[in-house]
């Protein structure tokens, strides 16, 4: 078992030497991190979590607290796929375990713009049927998107009764942001149903594009 | 300045994580004695921005003051960081700021130019708001610590206060959420470089054009969003005008990387005492921890909170838009009863109709 001290440290130091500490251990075992007030002992068990290992705490004393975190072979493995990645600045360390990125980096700034709920020219009922298979492509991706844009028909694939709902909720739920036109919706009269995501405007749009690094249209 | 200076090592706890805990605060501030004068327009009862003194049937004068150690390791950063925030205060009671004085703490070991680095950035955003910097104080201390204290004018008639919403009105909020989380984890040094840019921006950007642009339209309600988070200044806002507040949090814009850095427990320990402090009037429902955590989120020079009547709120999405702010808006929730027994917030995923 490693022993993390970190009495007397402030935040965000607890959780920095139990990133290190979980780094370190380099497989499946225990971690004992020691710390001296509440903030630190909630941050340390989150970090734990994110890790996809588990924590508990117990308090010692007055001032006086103990997360012992148990990290099992699967998150031994996760932690390992996540560290693979480059070690500068910490970067993948801000990556979530479970994003299934090493060194993710190189795909922010991905944003896929959905103009339509057809996806190209051509038969109108296999345009639906590709644009769906396109969602769900998505969400088998190693590197994730950063945001994906919804507008003009597009827009129809964000609100209830879609069949891509559950793929986008599946996306979304790994950190995929997920905007829908307001305009459009309005447009469509399907404001009210909207049922993944939030509402965007031009300006955003217009300004998230020019900020990609790239974007891709279906 | 031969090697670069990091100002947040001096400091425990940076920018608006810096203030005293709501919970100490009210318990210190009730022995207070009270002061009244019929011209105080606004003073502290309300837990609002600043103090409003009227002066004639058309001018009342703004007087508030503002500031914290370092939340940014860049000198002039840090400047235009602090000074953002403390004009903010003008702009939450609906004035425009007319003068200003510098606060300052520093060590006597340190190289003064990182202190010119500092002010120099702090006049260059009084300096954009409008308004003049006339000196001001300074004395020597081992934590650096920088603010303004600064002096605004309004309509009597057209002050913003943080009391008054009504049922059925949006509540716009005009910058994204998450500094104080991003802020921590560039101290972890796990922010990634886009994430801490955006944060600078939005720390950055004066509240001058929010404010313009929603003098055009009904405000019920305003204040700005800082040390407490947006849950503590809206358990204020909701207690003060016997209000239920719902806030639906996937409407909300939260910066990059934050809700990221939270499920890492990348957490400044005022969103903890945030908690503890709105936990008597919060019900957090079905919605994910995380969120309970982003929206307590001490945020340091956040956005204005405007409570709007319904039929005038998508104009005033639409103005700020226009008016291109260089931050995300977004709609946080909705009144849902004033008048109420039991004043309180509730987090649901989406608010009805938005």
């Amino acid at each position: 078992m490693i022993t993390v001290n970190a009495m007397g440290d402030i935040c965000p130091i607890p959780v920095v030497k139990t990133k290190k500490a979980l780094n370190e251990l380099d497989g499946p075992g225990e971690i004992e991190v020691l710390v001296d007030n509440e903030t630190a002992v909630k941050n340390v068990t989150k970090m734990a979590k994110s890790s996809g290992a588990s924590a508990e705490s117990e308090q010692l004393g007055e001032r006086q607290y103990r997360v012992l975190i148990t990290v099992g072979e699967a998150a031994a493995a996760q932690m390992k796929k996540s560290q693979s990645g480059s070690e500068d600045r910490g970067q993948d360390a801000a990556q979530p375990a479970g994003n299934g990125a090493d060194g993710c980096r190189t795909c922010v700034g991905t944003v896929v713009a959905v103009g339509s709920d057809r996806m190209g020219e051509g038969s109108e009922e296999l345009g639906r049927i590709l644009i769906k298979s396109f969602i769900f492509a998505l969400t088998q991706l190693d590197d994730l998107p950063d945001k994906i844009l919804f507008y003009n028909g597009g827009a129809k694939l964000t609100v209830e009764g879609s069949e891509s709902l559950e793929d986008l909720k599946v996306l979304e739920e790994q950190g995929v942001e997920i905007m829908t036109c307001g305009t459009c919706l309005d447009y469509y009269g399907i404001k009210d149903r909207l049922a993944i995501g939030g509402v965007t405007n031009m300006y955003s749009i217009v300004e998230t594009l020019q900020n990609a690094m790239s974007v891709i249209r279906p | 300045m031969q090697e670069k200076i990091k100002l947040t090592r001096f400091a425990k706890h940076g920018g608006c994580a810096a203030k005293i805990g709501p919970d100490t605060l009210s318990k210190v501030l009730g022995r207070l004695p009270k002061f009244s004068d019929p011209d105080l327009l606004v003073g502290f009862e309300t837990s609002d921005d600043a103090a409003v003194y009227k002066i004639s049937d058309d001018t009342a004068v703004i007087q508030t003051l503002d500031f914290f150690t370092p939340v940014v390791d860049d000198p002039y950063t840090f400047g235009q960081v602090a000074a953002t925030n403390a004009l903010s205060d003008v702009y939450a009671m609906g004035g425009e700021p007319k003068i200003a004085l510098n606060i300052v703490c520093f060590p006597e070991n340190v190289d003064p130019d990182v202190l010119g680095e500092i002010l120099r950035g702090g006049a260059d955003k009084v300096r954009e708001a409008g308004a003049v910097l006339v000196g001001g104080h300074s004395i020597q201390d081992d934590v650096p610590k920088y603010g303004l204290s600064v002096t605004g004018l309004v309509h009597p008639d057209h002050i913003y206060k943080n009391f008054g919403c009504q049922e059925g009105d949006i509540l716009i909020l005009t910058k994204q959420l998450g500094s104080g989380i991003i802020n921590t984890a560039v101290k972890a040094e796990m922010a990634s470089e886009e994430a801490e840019q955006e944060a600078i921006r939005v720390m950055t950007t004066l509240n001058k054009k929010a404010k313009e642009t929603a003098q055009d339209f009904t405000v019920h309600a305003c204040t700005d969003v800082t040390g407490f988070g947006l849950l503590g200044h809206c358990s204020e806002m909701a207690e003060a005008s016997r209000a239920v507040i719902e806030i639906g949090v996937d409407g909300i814009a939260f910066m990059t990387g934050a809700k990221e850095y939270a499920e890492m427990g990348l957490i400044p320990g005022g969103a903890y005492r945030n908690q503890r402090h709105v936990s008597g009037m919060l019900d957090a429902g079905g919605v994910d921890e995380v969120y309970v955590d982003l929206l307590s989120d001490p945020q340091t020079s956040g956005g204005l909170l405007f409570a709007v009547p319904e039929q005038e709120a998508d104009g005033m999405l639409r103005a700020l838009a226009k008016a291109d702010l260089g931050t995300e808006v977004s709609v946080v929730g909705r009144v849902v009863e004033s008048n109420a027994d039991h004043p309180c917030i509730r987090l649901l995923r989406k608010v009805d109709g938005r």
